[in-house]
Formats: structure tokens, sequence, C-alpha cells
């Protein structure tokens, strides 16, 4: 039986890629690099952060312009979190801050501690299905899946918030989720399920 | 995005005194982190306020006085806003998404930067980010762009929603400046046109800070309507839209507010169509006649003359709508 190593596809996948890069450079454009990156790339500044995600407490030091979405991803490997277009616009990056939906691309992580986060991963109990998780695999509230974590925290949001009295409502609280596959009839069936 | 130094002010007068022409001030972050991800602003130091400034809505005779850095969603959902004020809650709901609306606050909303496609554009020309290099809207795409009180420097729209109920309410817009004086003004007077300086989009004094936004006791939350054309249903700016109220005597409409965006540089009133409705009853004739003379004013450009039409349904189904609502 093979021995099994802890290492994820996603760490290979970048360390193999950037040591072949590394590789590659010839060493007259190392030179050069290290010549002229001190006024080329301005410095970056950090700030220390304190942060609860999923109920754990985070501590490190990162660059200030470090967004939320960014330090869940790169920093915590919580990649459940997707980045879809980065500016606010199709809210694949739902979270939940202090128990409101928030998108996670255009919140400074500086600007988190002192409050609760809450991603995808921290939906289930234990191998215990989020009812709107369970809901979206029932309904067919998907299709590839990329949206799927951000439609979803949105969908607990708007439950939470109540605003599932027609499907007007539902279709209208959720207008911040894209989905270029088109489950919305499926999505909007899951919120109804759940809302009861 | 370029560095930035990073600070947390617990009171306006530290958050005041660190503000220079580089710094920036942050609020709910919603269009400055994505202007600074574009490089359209590129402050080198970021003051996070929400902690310097109120987060509560108070309500007297007078009115109500809504804190700057109470989020969109919270004046939405607030049960003086919703019974008083009824308009701005309807407002706010139409635009942006429950997530932006759970971020942004109520002074972010009144400085948001235009959403015109050039100005995100840095490799083509825009006179609000770079002055004198021109307006491609101009002469390009204008399909999204100003119908009223635009020139040849900028045909830009503001995007709110909230400002335009705002505008309607004769709201005020409370400032506290460099040097600790507070001054109140009209919402008419916050937001201007291009001018020659179209790289600003209001008149907040240098370096200020927006404490609140008040909003005068009115009669007009039995008879409003807020009525926004798009191209898609839902979390989408306007082509156009109208906030409209009557107060009514009977039959006969005492005064009328109409205010309209994704038509100008700010948000505009159409105060030759209030003046035309008071003391006239409240018959779609009126109504027809009031929308035709704001729309009469329009000068459209090229590739938005539809707006001049949609514009005058939206004023007539907007006052219809005020005497169902």
């Amino acid at each position: 039986m093979s021995e099994k190593y802890n290492v994820s596809r996603r760490f290979f996948l970048k360390t193999s890629s950037a040591l072949s890069a590394l590789a590659l450079i010839p060493d007259k454009v190392k030179a050069l690099y290290e010549r002229t990156k001190s006024f080329l790339i301005p410095s970056k500044e950090t700030v220390p952060l304190s942060v609860t995600i999923n109920n754990k407490n985070y501590k490190f030091d990162a660059d200030s312009r470090t967004t939320l979405l960014d330090l869940l991803r790169e920093n915590l490997h919580l990649t459940g979190t997707k980045k879809g277009c980065d500016h606010g616009q199709c809210g694949a990056c739902t979270v939940h801050v202090d128990g409101q939906r928030v998108l996670s691309c255009l919140t400074l992580a500086a600007m988190v501690p002192g409050k609760k986060v809450t991603t995808i991963e921290g939906l289930a109990d234990g191998d215990q299905l989020h009812p709107m998780q369970a809901a979206f695999i029932e309904c067919d509230g998907f299709q590839c899946g990329y949206c799927t974590p951000g439609q979803i925290m949105s969908a607990v949001a708007c439950v939470n918030e109540g605003h599932t009295r027609s499907v007007a409502e539902i279709k209208e609280f959720m207008s911040g989720n894209l989905c270029r596959c088109g489950a919305y009839n499926g999505i909007v069936e899951s919120i109804q399920k759940v809302a009861g | 995005m370029r560095p930035f130094t990073f600070s947390q002010p617990g009171t306006i007068s530290q958050a005041l005194s660190a503000k220079k022409d580089a710094v920036q001030f942050i609020a709910g972050g919603t269009n400055l982190l994505d202007l600074m991800k574009k490089h359209i602003a590129e402050p080198e130091t970021l003051i996070d306020v929400n902690k310097s400034l109120s987060q509560n809505i108070v309500t007297d005779q007078q009115g109500i006085s809504i804190g700057a850095m109470v989020k969109n969603s919270t004046v939405a959902a607030d049960p003086q806003v919703v019974k008083n004020f009824p308009l701005v809650a309807k407002a706010i709901l139409a635009g942006a998404s429950p997530q932006i609306r759970n971020m942004a606050s109520t002074s972010g909303n009144l400085l948001q930067r235009t959403r015109c496609p050039y100005f995100y554009d840095i490799s083509l020309p825009c006179n609000k980010r770079k002055q004198g290099s021109g307006c491609s809207a101009l002469q390009g795409d204008n399909r999204m762009s100003a119908i009223v009180g635009w020139n040849d420097q900028c045909v830009a729209v503001h995007p709110s929603d909230f400002c335009i109920s705002l505008a309607a309410l004769d709201a005020t817009v409370e400032v506290t400046g460099q040097d600790q004086q507070q001054v109140s003004i009209p919402f008419k007077d916050f937001h201007k046109l291009p001018e020659n300086t179209p790289g600003r989009d209001n008149n907040l004094p240098a370096n200020a800070l927006i404490t609140s936004v008040k909003i005068p006791a009115n009669g007009f939350a039995k008879h409003h309507a807020y009525v926004k054309v798009r191209d898609r249903d839902s979390y989408a700016f306007a082509l156009v839209s109208v906030a409209a109220a009557l107060q009514l005597d009977g039959q006969v409409i005492r005064e009328a507010r109409l205010a309209s965006g994704g038509v100008a540089h700010k948000p505009w009133r159409w105060y030759e169509a209030e003046q035309f409705l008071k003391g006239k009853k409240a018959t779609t004739a009126n109504f027809k006649q009031a929308a035709a003379i704001a729309a009469g004013t329009a000068k459209p450009l090229p590739h938005n003359k539809f707006k001049v039409l949609m514009l005058q349904g939206a004023i007539e189904v907007a006052l219809q709508n005020c005497l169902t609502a």
C-alpha cells in the first residue's frame, strides 16, 4: 500500500509551476530584477489581523490590500468561497459577517477584526449538511457549481431575513447572485423548501 | 492595488486631523475598493471611518437624522423610515443587491462615483479621471449617459437611487469640515453639474466628512412612488428612475415632488413640472402634461434618445402610482 502524502493538488500545482518558471528565467533577467525591484515594486504595508472565521480565531500579519476573499482563499486556504468577477458584480464571493450577507471581494480584511465571519465551510454541522445545502442537492439548485457557495450563503441569509413570501420576492432578494448555468428555478425551489 | 497604510480612528476629530489630499476615507468600500483595484483611486492612506461616525437613526418632530455610517439595508428596514419616509425605503431597495446594501453606508452612497464605462476604462480619455483628456462618451457609446445638464466636458450620470428620494424630499447633508465647523448643505446644492470641473461630483468641502443626512418631516408618506427602468429586472443601474410624491387635499394637489436618476450628473429635480401640478387636480391628463413638461427640457445624445420617451412614461406611471401606493 502506497504511503499517503499530505500534499494537496493545489499546493503541488502552485509549487511545481513556480519552480519550473524560476528555473527557466535567464540569469541576466534575475540580476536586472534584483537591481530594479526596489523602485519598480512599491513596498507593501502590513497590518496585524485577528479574525474569527467559522468560530476559529486566526492571528497573522497581512498586506493591507488583502480583501476578505483573498484572506480566505490565499492565506487560510478556505477555497469554498469563490472569486468570480472580483468587482462586486456576481455574488460568488458572498459570506456572512456578523450574520449579514456581504461581498468578501469588496471587504478589506483589515476591516473585519472583531466581527464573526461565516463561510460555506462553516455551514454544515460535521457531516450533517445545512438544510439549504441539502435542499440545493435535492432541488437541482446548481449545474457547474461555481456560483453555488455564494448562492447558498445568500439563500441562507434570504430565509433568515424573511424575504421568501413569494417567488418574485425571492428572485428580487437573490438578484445579487448570478448563475451562468441558469439554475435559477432550482435555486428558488431550494429556498422555498427551506423557508417552508 | 497600490499599497496603502491603514488606520481606524475612534473619533471624528481624529479622522479629520489624519485627512490630507493623498488620504482617503473608507466606509462600506463597495465603490472605493473597486476603484482602487482598477487604479482609478490610488490613496496612500486609508482611514476607516466606521468607528468615527454615527451608526444611529434619530427621529424627532422636525424629521429624521440618518447617521453617516448607517447601512443602506438598515435605513430601508427602519420602522420610522418605512412609516414616515417610505419613498426612501423604496428607492434604496431598488438599488444594488442585498449584499451591497448590507455593506454600503449612507454617506458613501452620496459620494459614490459615476458608473460611466469610460470612467472605469483607464486606457481611454475621461475628463472626470484626467481633466482635459476629453470625454470619450460624448462621441462614443452614450446610451447610458445624461439627457439633461450635460456639457462637452462630461455626460456621465449619478448612479444612486437613495439620493433621488433624498433630493425629492429636500434632505440636507450635514458636514463637518477640517476646522470642526459644522455646515448644513441643502441636497439640491450637494451634487453638482460637470461645469468646468467634471472631476468633482459634489460640493463637499475639501477633506470634510459627512456626519448625517436629515430629512424634514413631510406629508408625502401616503402618496409616493419610485419607478426605476433598467436593462434587467433587478441589480442594474437605472436607465431612467423617477421618485414622485404628492400631498393631496381631496382631489387637489397641494404639493408635488418629482426627481430623477439616470438622467443627469446629479439627482435631478423637475421643478417646472412640480410647479405645474401644484393646485391642479390629480388627473391622468394633468399627470401626462407634467411628464411632457419635464421630458420637453431633455437634450438627448445620439444613443439615448429613447430615454426621453422612457422618462415621460416613467413620470406618468410614477404619478399614477402615487394614487394607489
